[in-house]
Parts: structure tokens; sequence; C-alpha cells
């Protein structure tokens, strides 16, 4: 595997949000872009002159506007300026990143603002889900990302009981954590003794996947700005978090991958399997001190961190029994309570790299991990089970 | 601020395109995506994973799918599988804009370039871009990109004197080109009397000064300084890109100012190091959704002075500086990815390849392209031998 290489280092030096919520009618989709681009500069301590770039995307199915960036310039701060729009589904605020990253990285840009934003009040997100399938062979049986075949794949393998408690106890432990983050949108105040009553009484959707497990349809925006490494010399407003490297895997769609008798290997394996390798990480859950995951279900998400951390067997569902996700465990997951507590899709997996990021600062607030956060790791999803993984440092040092 | 360009260089090695077509209605978008990934492979041989395609960018559309996700259903035929894909929502040309920079990142040393639309299968294209505009102003008064042109046309011609005389000579001598390059749409000739003739369809802009609605496909391979000899003999260099946005609503600029693409053209050319390129240019393809657009376009690439583009053709500033040899846009290319139809014909004249229209000897090539209502955003690529 060949090491990664890097033209020049990039820094992410703003950080900007909206709140989240599942109806922002105060604001239309201008008006809550340009909230989450003013506190980016703010939070960077630049104005929109410093900014060389700006890549936007979302899904724009969802809201029904075709080419949303036009319409956007005047929330971006886009105007006389170039710009990008890359889409890639549910990974897409990720794949923002990584894209801002290699722009900033190939010397032909300093600073881009990179945005990512849905609306989902405006659209049916269910049915703009389903809308992804094909015609022919896939739209009829489409239930738009709701599916509970991984549930019933890790209750074949590790008992009914198990992975229902498991399950439920990740859900409990994402509740917790949005608790602490004022911006998340579903803030419930679950506890822990409630689990049983919540496995029977919450509406089933599929199978053995109920409400209560599913991530919420959600409001908002995410902005970030990234700089040079020269540039970050000249100084920044908040400590620079640096983008040490990132991969993304997609795949076919096609029915054998998602209900084929022997299941492939997971994207989120290969592509952290492939990352890790070039950056000469043997023992991610080791080395990294915090995980902001896109887990849209609980399931998947139970499912997901053994996928993404390389274990094997039931490590992953030992180290969630054992609390070693929580906030004070061995790998805290989603300490800003994570995609099921809140999912403004276009903008979810920026959020991931936000969050991840404000733990590299100790700027996260209520949620901040207690123990130094020196390497965190951020996931994106979306399509067929495509994955983004971006891995942030403290220090530039690798 | 230009750290990787002039030491490291990018190379276009291969490029495959569909003819055109007004309705390819016995081929799904992924089968023509097949034709073009064929052609490509067999004139390079590449192949995926480490050492080869690391990264693809795909070029697509929902709206012109109707599929959220439009690049999840190709991921087969683009090669997605336990790689990285990335989709370039909208504007073609930017596809190879950010492709350049992946590699000048170091990041990816090889990367496929595909993109595909078919115009056809929806209702109305004016339908899908009347959803470009704000829900709340401009969607409502039925603004859409044809009337939006309409309005800038009708703009530029009070500022530079074009006639409805000059708008026929234009389709004419696209039509002439386009016979002679097997990938166009439209490939009839047409004497100037005819489209003058022809139906008004948005003052000032008559059905056939506007593209026929286009089904095609494209695809390009992109390699690092050093990888390019691996699949070509003779690779064609990116030496600059940009592109430039605009304010939105048309209250807000002046629509015959050229602002973005005059931005975009000086950026592209800082970057390729070129001060005059109405010199350089040895052929400039110019997106020409609608007859205005030829000279309005070229005058914002400063191949003429401000408010000349009338004079511009009646000097025959298009045959003087080989623009859109190719028969351009006005020839049919289905929007999203009509920027990678210029592309891929400046990138076939630098390589000597461009068949009966083919100039002799070009070494550098400006490739153009414009989304947006009435050329809000604009993107320019030059090519060198």
């Amino acid at each position: 595997m060949q090491k990664h290489r890097k033209n020049r280092n990039v820094a992410i030096i703003g950080i900007g949000q909206t709140a989240l919520s599942s109806h922002k009618e105060d604001q239309n989709q201008v008006e809550m872009v340009a909230e989450a681009v003013r506190n980016a500069l703010e939070d960077a301590g630049k104005t929109i002159d410093d900014i060389d770039c700006v890549v936007h995307g979302n899904m724009e199915l969802f809201e029904m506007q075709f080419q949303p960036d036009m319409w956007h310039a005047l929330g971006c701060g886009s105007y006389g300026k170039e710009e990008y729009r890359i889409t890639t589904g549910g990974t897409v605020g990720a794949t923002l990143v990584c894209a801002s990253d290699n722009l900033v990285a190939s010397g032909l840009y300093d600073t881009v603002l990179c945005i990512g934003f849905e609306k989902l009040q405006e659209g049916n997100t269910t049915g703009g889900i389903t809308n992804m399938a094909d015609p022919l062979w896939f739209r009829n049986l489409q239930t738009g990302a709701l599916t509970s075949t991984t549930a019933m794949e890790l209750i074949q393998k590790f008992g009914k009981e198990r992975v229902l408690r498991a399950a439920m106890k990740y859900r409990i432990m994402m509740d917790k954590h949005a608790m602490l983050n004022p911006r998340a949108h579903r803030r419930l105040g679950l506890e822990y003794d409630q689990m049983e009553t919540l496995m029977e009484t919450s509406p089933q959707l599929v199978g053995e996947l109920r409400l209560i497990h599913m991530c919420s349809q959600s409001d908002g925006a995410c902005a970030m700005i990234l700089t040079s490494e020269d540039r970050v010399r000249e100084g920044t407003a908040k400590p620079p978090v640096w983008i040490r490297d990132h991969e993304t895997s997609h795949r076919e769609e096609n029915m054998s991958n998602l209900y084929g008798a022997r299941k492939p290997k997971s994207t989120h394996r290969d592509c952290a399997e492939r990352l890790f390798a070039r950056n000469g990480i043997t023992d991610p859950l080791g080395y990294f001190d915090v995980f902001e995951m896109y887990d849209p279900s609980a399931f998947w998400a139970v499912d997901w961190l053994g996928e993404f951390l390389l274990l094997e067997g039931d490590e992953h569902l030992r180290l969630l029994e054992a609390g070693e996700f929580d906030l004070d465990g061995k790998l805290p997951v989603n300490p800003s309570g994570g995609v099921i507590a809140s999912n403004p899709i276009g903008a979810t997996a920026m959020l991931r790299i936000a969050e991840a990021a404000l733990q590299i600062r100790g700027d996260a607030g209520g949620h901040q991990i207690k123990k130094e956060v020196r390497h965190a790791l951020a996931s994106g999803f979306g399509g067929s089970l495509w994955t983004v993984l971006m891995i942030l440092e403290k220090e530039p040092n690798w | 601020m230009t750290v990787g360009v002039g030491k490291k260089r990018v190379a276009i090695c291969a490029v495959a395109q569909l003819k055109n077509d007004p309705d390819l209605w016995h081929t799904r978008f992924q089968g023509m995506l097949l034709e073009i990934l064929e052609d490509l492979q067999r004139q390079t041989g590449f192949r995926y994973g480490e050492g080869g395609v690391e990264q693809i960018v795909s070029v697509s559309d929902d709206f012109f799918d109707a599929r959220t996700i439009s690049n999840n259903g190709v991921q087969d035929v683009l090669g997605g599988q336990y790689l990285a894909e990335e989709k370039m929502a909208q504007e073609g040309l930017n596809a190879i804009g950010y492709a350049n920079a992946v590699i000048l990142s170091g990041h990816k040393d090889v990367v496929l370039i595909m993109g595909h639309c078919k115009e056809s299968q929806g209702e109305s294209r004016n339908l899908i871009t009347n959803c470009g505009f704000d829900p709340f102003y401009g969607r409502a008064v039925g603004l859409d990109y044809l009337n939006a042109a309409g309005l800038q046309a009708r703009a530029y011609m009070a500022k530079s004197g074009l006639t409805d005389d000059h708008l026929a000579r234009i389709v004419a001598r696209s039509r002439q080109w386009a016979a002679k390059n097997p990938y166009a749409n439209a490939r009839e000739t047409l004497p100037p009397g005819k489209v003058k003739a022809s139906p008004m369809l948005c003052d000032p802009i008559r059905q056939l000064h506007a593209y026929p609605v286009s089904d095609g496909a494209v695809g390009l391979l992109l390699a690092s300084e050093e990888r390019a000899r691996e699949y070509t003999d003779r690779p064609v260099w990116i030496t600059g890109f940009a592109n430039a946005m605009d304010a939105f609503f048309f209250g807000d600029r002046d629509l015959t100012s050229n602002f973005a693409l005059k931005k975009a053209a000086a950026k592209a050319c800082e970057r390729a190091g070129i001060r005059d390129l109405k010199g350089a240019a040895d052929v400039v393809e110019v997106m020409d959704c609608y007859a205005y657009q030829q000279p309005m376009w070229m005058e914002g690439l400063g191949f003429c002075g401000d408010g000349e583009g009338a004079r511009f053709i009646d000097e025959g500033g298009p045959g003087k500086y080989r623009v859109n040899l190719s028969g351009g846009a006005l020839a049919g290319n289905p929007m999203i990815i009509a920027g990678l139809y210029r592309a891929v014909e400046a990138a076939l004249q630098l390589k000597g390849e461009a068949g009966d229209h083919q100039v002799p000897d070009a070494r550098c090539a400006v490739a153009h392209s414009t989304n947006g209502p009435a050329g809000q955003f604009h993107s320019v690529l030059i090519l060198e031998a």
C-alpha cells in the first residue's frame, strides 16, 4: 500500500452550524445557509473577502430546487467567486469537506468555504429517498432508508435479546449525548430504565426496526472554512484542526449486494482498511480519541461500529455493553447525539466532521469529552451503503 | 498562492463521446455510459484500483434523470465498486477543474470523468429549469432558462447591434460545421433564410436559435504528468481552469456585462500564464445553447471589445478564431454535460484527432461552459498540446 501523499497540508479554521430542528419556518433556504456561513466566518475571524472558492451541496430533489447554488449565491457569498457544486447523496456533507481539502491541497485555492444544507420540511424525505431506486427494478420495493435487514442479520448472528438490547442501549446513549448538545434536534430525555418499555411501545416500522431506532428528519445547515498550512501559520482565531487524510468507498447498486446470500464486504470496512493502512494506523480503537459516525439507525450503528473499527466477532457488542463508546469510555462515539438526534441530510455528514473538529479544539461545549482529543475519526454515509471516512488531527505531525 | 501550478501538470490522456441524439429511447443512460467506458478502455487499457483509476468524478443531474442521487444508478458502469466516486452536479466542465485539483493535491494520480444526460426523458427542459428559480418570486412568474435567455438576448442585441440576421448566420454556420462532426446531433445544413423563418420560441429566440433536445454521454481519463505516458503518447495538458459566479436576481446584475465570464477567463489565463487569450488560442469551443450567446461569450472571453458582438460576426470572427468547429452546443449537447463536450472537442483538436473539422497544428485550445439562468455561472478551461 502506497503511503499517503499531499501537496500541502490543510486545516479546518472555521465551523458554523445552525440550530437543527424539524421546522425552520422563520428562514428560507438562503437565509438558513447564510446563518451557517456567517457563523463559520465569525468562528474563523474571517470575512467573505478571504474566501477564494465556495463548495456547495445537498440533494436537490428533497426541496425540488434545481441548481440551488444559483439562488443560494445570495446566502453563500459566492458572488464573484469560484464555486463547485458536488453531490453524493447522504455522504455529500463529508464529500464537500474532502473536495475542499483537495482544492486547497492542490495549491489552486488558499481558503475554501464549504456548505452543506437540507430543509427536509419542504419536501417528502422518504419519498425522495425512495426515488433514488431504479424505476424498473427497485422502486416498488424501496422503503426510503427504512430497512431492518441489518437488524435481522445481527439477530441471526448474536441472538434477538442481545441485539435488541444493544440497539436500545445505543439509542439511549445517543439521546443522553444529544441532551448535552443544545443544537441537537431530538432531545427526548430517555433513561436506560426505559429500555424494555421502548422495545415494546415504540411503533414498529419494518421488522424489528422501530420508530425510536430511526434517525430524525431535520432542517439545518453546516459550513466550514479550510485553509492552507501557510495561511494557518499567519495566525488563526481558533486552534486549527488538520485534515490528515480521507477516503471514499462507493458500491454498485444491485440486488446481490443488498440481499444476496453471501453478503459482500461492507464499504465501511473496505474504506477503513484502505485509509488506516496507508496512514499506518493498526489499532483504530486505541488510536482515535473520538468517532463521529453517520448513524442513520440504531441497528446500523451497532453493526457499523464493528466494521469501521475493524473489529471481529462480537467485540463491538461487548464494547458497547461495557460502556466503552460512552462519553467517558475508551472511544466516545457521537458526543453530539449523532444522526439519530439530528439529520438535515445534506449537512449531516459535514456535521460529523464539524463535531469531531470541535472535540479536537476542545470547543464542543456541553458535550465536550473530558479527556484530551488529539485524533478524531468522522464518517459519512449515503447512496447504496457508501462511505466517506476522514481522519482529523490536533497536530500536523503524522 | 499557486503552489501546485507550474510545478506539476495534469494531462487529459483520452476522451470519448457518444453521438448526440434527439432521443436515445432504446438505450438507458447506463448503456450509454458503458459505450464510453469501453471506448476509453480500448484507447488506454486502464484498470481500476491501486495503480490505476482510484477516483471517479461523475457528472449527471437528479432532475434530468428523475432520480435522487443520480450517480447511484451508474456505479456499476463507472466502476464505482469499492472505489471513490464523487458527482459534480450540473456543470460538466467543473469536473475537469476539480479532477485537476484532485491530481495536483497528490490525493489521487489517475481520475476517470464520466458524464451523462438524457434530455429526451423529461417532459420539458423548461419545466426543470423553472425549478432553478427561487420558489417565491422567479418560479411563480414562470421564469425558466429559456425565457431568461430571451431577456438576456434582447438586452445584448440592444447593446451590441446584433440582429435576427446575425443570429441566422450563426446558426447556419454551426450547422455547416456540425455536418463535418459525426458526433453532433443536428447535422442538416440550413440556409440563414430558413432560420429566420423558424417560429418564435421566446422572443427574440427562434426555434432554430435554440439547441435541440439531446441525449449524450462523455468520458475523459486524466492523469498526473508522471503517469500520463502509461495511457497516451499524445497527452493534452490542463494549463488553466477557473469559474465564477454572478448574482442571482436579474435586478442585481447587468445581464449584458459578462461579469462572471470575464472573471473566470482572467483567472484561467492567469493560471495558464497567458496574457492574450485571443492571440494564444488556436481553437475555441464556447457553450452556445442559444445563437446570441456565441458572440456574447466570445466578447466575455476577450475576443472582441465590449458590445462589439455584431461586428465580430460581420468581420468573420468565428471563422478567424476557429470557434465551435464541432458545431457547438447549437448543434445539440445536453446542457449538463455540454461543457464536457466542449472540452472533448478541444482536446481532440490538440491531439490532431478531430477528423474532418481538424485545425492544422493546434497548440492551445479554450473550452467554455455556462450554467444557471442567463449565464449566471461560467467555467473556462485552457488546454495545451
